[in-house]
């Protein structure tokens, strides 16, 4: 696959972005939950063209056993990219920008865990980053907070987010990787909704406080949208498994 | 991978004395919620490096060596030079650092300075091409932690923006297909001045500059990285909790504020 060649220019003159979107919009977004086998608790992402897998694992015995803590769970959190996943092939040892997103995206979903419940265990978060298309440490969290509730894992509530960006001056929703790339600024946001509080934030480009005032404004709404996809993803999830119950019992009922 | 860090049995006990305090707007060293501690800048202590500079915030102790040398640009910005930061927490800084590969810690702060003066361009990249897609001037920047009392983030981005401000450039020509030495120094550009000014919350507080006993205790850190125009060319959230959406907008106007006042601390060890 070539390396796509810079766009002329990230919004045309009807005010729509290279993938036809509006400012305001997000990217088509697929949420799946419990899709794996093995893992206590499993989410599917795709947000645009990322595509973004995430499996929990616990609580569990912490292993190995000095890094337990006494009141409470360890949560541990690998974000990773799978080396075919970008334009040019990476490599598949960790780098220090997975390592940094694997902290802050830890620590946008701490505050929801309920880990004093499970003190001495560990709750392993992995997500794997199978195509990545800009956005991808929000989308990881939207997807990791899915996927501990599919662990049956007690939480205050899920996480949410997304990100906000600049492209050619103007404020945008969810940017996509050409416009994370050539785009003026960006900024990744993760919401808990109904706590109101802001878990990760960070920001590189350039941003006037009043830009960055209303582009903060326009992730926090884009996250309560999230937030209301994933409640729907995990209510569908119950729903096939009510489903799938009642055809069993009524299978039995005319044997 | 990344796991919820331990909280050394001292942080809990001193949790109370620190929430108690500042429920009466105090704080364990007796500044205010907005205040920094004294800064000292020190520059040009390192003669063998193109610059450098020395940073006291309290009793957090930070140096920052600038080395330039010629190399290869990146093959996607070949009329650019290049750029790396790295910061290192030396063990002889506190009982928690430990020699090894980075931690987790080391690596936030390097990406947090790095992310500051790389994305407010600071470093004018383009006047260090000495041929075009062929030899370009390489800046390192390497930030050395030597104590730590807190807040390492501001105090490891002023040691940088200061070695940079104090950095000289070696002159260089080409000669057939030879880079050669032309003889003299002269300044290395910069466009901008970025400082990175960070926010503890503790309890329902929110305190600048947090001191190491504050960190121990806070549930969360922001640093927003203000460049000269008073406009945000970097963030980060750090820590187990969060901030509500206003605390940020205020955290963001305050930032604004605090920036200026440290630079002009880090200009005026400039001008001597």
């Amino acid at each position: 696959m070539p390396e796509p060649k810079q766009p002329e220019r990230l919004i045309d003159d009807k005010g729509l972005r290279i993938d036809g979107r509006r400012l305001d919009e997000l990217r088509p977004i697929k949420l799946e939950v419990g899709i794996l086998d093995k893992a206590d608790g499993s989410a599917y992402i795709e947000q645009g063209k990322n595509k973004i897998l995430v499996a929990v694992y616990g609580p569990r015995e912490a292993h190995p056993k000095h890094i337990a803590m006494p009141e409470r769970a360890v949560i541990r959190c690998r974000y990773h990219m799978a080396p075919f996943s970008v334009d040019e092939r990476k490599s598949p040892a960790p780098s220090r920008r997975e390592m940094e997103l694997s902290k802050v995206i830890r620590e946008s979903l701490e505050p929801v865990v309920l880990t004093e419940l499970y003190p001495r265990t560990t709750i392993d978060l992995f997500i794997e980053v199978l195509q990545s298309d800009g956005g991808s440490r929000c989308a990881g969290i939207t997807a990791a907070s899915l996927a501990l509730a599919d662990a049956g894992i007690p939480m205050k509530e899920m996480v949410a987010a997304c990100a906000v960006g600049k492209i050619q001056g103007k404020l945008a929703l969810d940017l996509s990787d050409a416009e994370d790339k050539y785009g003026d600024a960006d900024i990744p946001v993760a919401l808990v909704p109904n706590a109101g509080l802001v878990t990760l934030l960070q920001m590189d480009g350039h941003l006037t406080p009043s830009e960055f005032e209303q582009g903060f404004s326009m992730a926090l709404e884009a996250c309560k949208t999230l937030h209301a996809m994933q409640r729907e993803a995990l209510k569908k999830k119950y729903a096939t498994m009510k489903e799938v119950a009642e055809e069993k019992e009524e299978a039995e009922v005319v044997a | 991978m990344s796991a919820t860090p331990q909280l050394p049995p001292v942080a809990r006990l001193e949790q109370k004395t620190v929430v108690d305090l500042l429920s009466k707007g105090r704080r364990i060293d007796e500044r205010t919620p907005e205040n920094y501690r004294q800064i000292q800048v020190q520059l040009g202590l390192i003669e063998k490096a193109n610059g450098s500079a020395q940073v006291f915030l309290g009793k957090s102790k930070v140096l920052a060596g600038v080395k330039i040398e010629t190399g290869e640009p990146f093959p996607d910005t070949p009329e650019e030079g290049v750029l790396t930061v790295n910061a290192e927490l030396v063990p002889l800084a506190s009982p928690s650092f430990e020699a090894g590969p980075p931690s987790e810690a080391a690596i936030e702060l390097s990406r947090v300075v790095d992310r500051g003066i790389r994305e407010s361009k600071a470093v004018d990249l383009k006047s260090l091409v000495i041929q075009k897609g062929k030899k370009v001037q390489v800046v390192y920047v390497d930030v050395y932690v030597l104590d730590h009392d807190g807040n390492l983030i501001d105090a490891a981005a002023m040691a940088a923006l200061g070695a940079l401000v104090n950095s000289k450039v070696a002159k260089m020509e080409v000669k057939g297909d030879e880079v050669v030495v032309k003889g003299g120094h002269h300044q290395l550009p910069l466009n901008n001045y970025p400082i990175a000014v960070t926010f503890a919350k503790i309890d329902k507080t929110i305190v600048i500059d947090p001191s190491l006993e504050e960190e121990q205790v806070m549930s969360a850190r922001l640093t927003v990285t203000i460049d000269k125009n008073g406009d945000i060319c970097a963030m980060q959230k750090g820590g187990l909790s969060g901030f509500t959406p206003d605390e940020v907008r205020k955290a963001v106007q305050m930032a604004v504020v605090k920036a200026a006042e440290n630079r002009a601390k880090i200009m005026a060890a400039a001008k001597g």
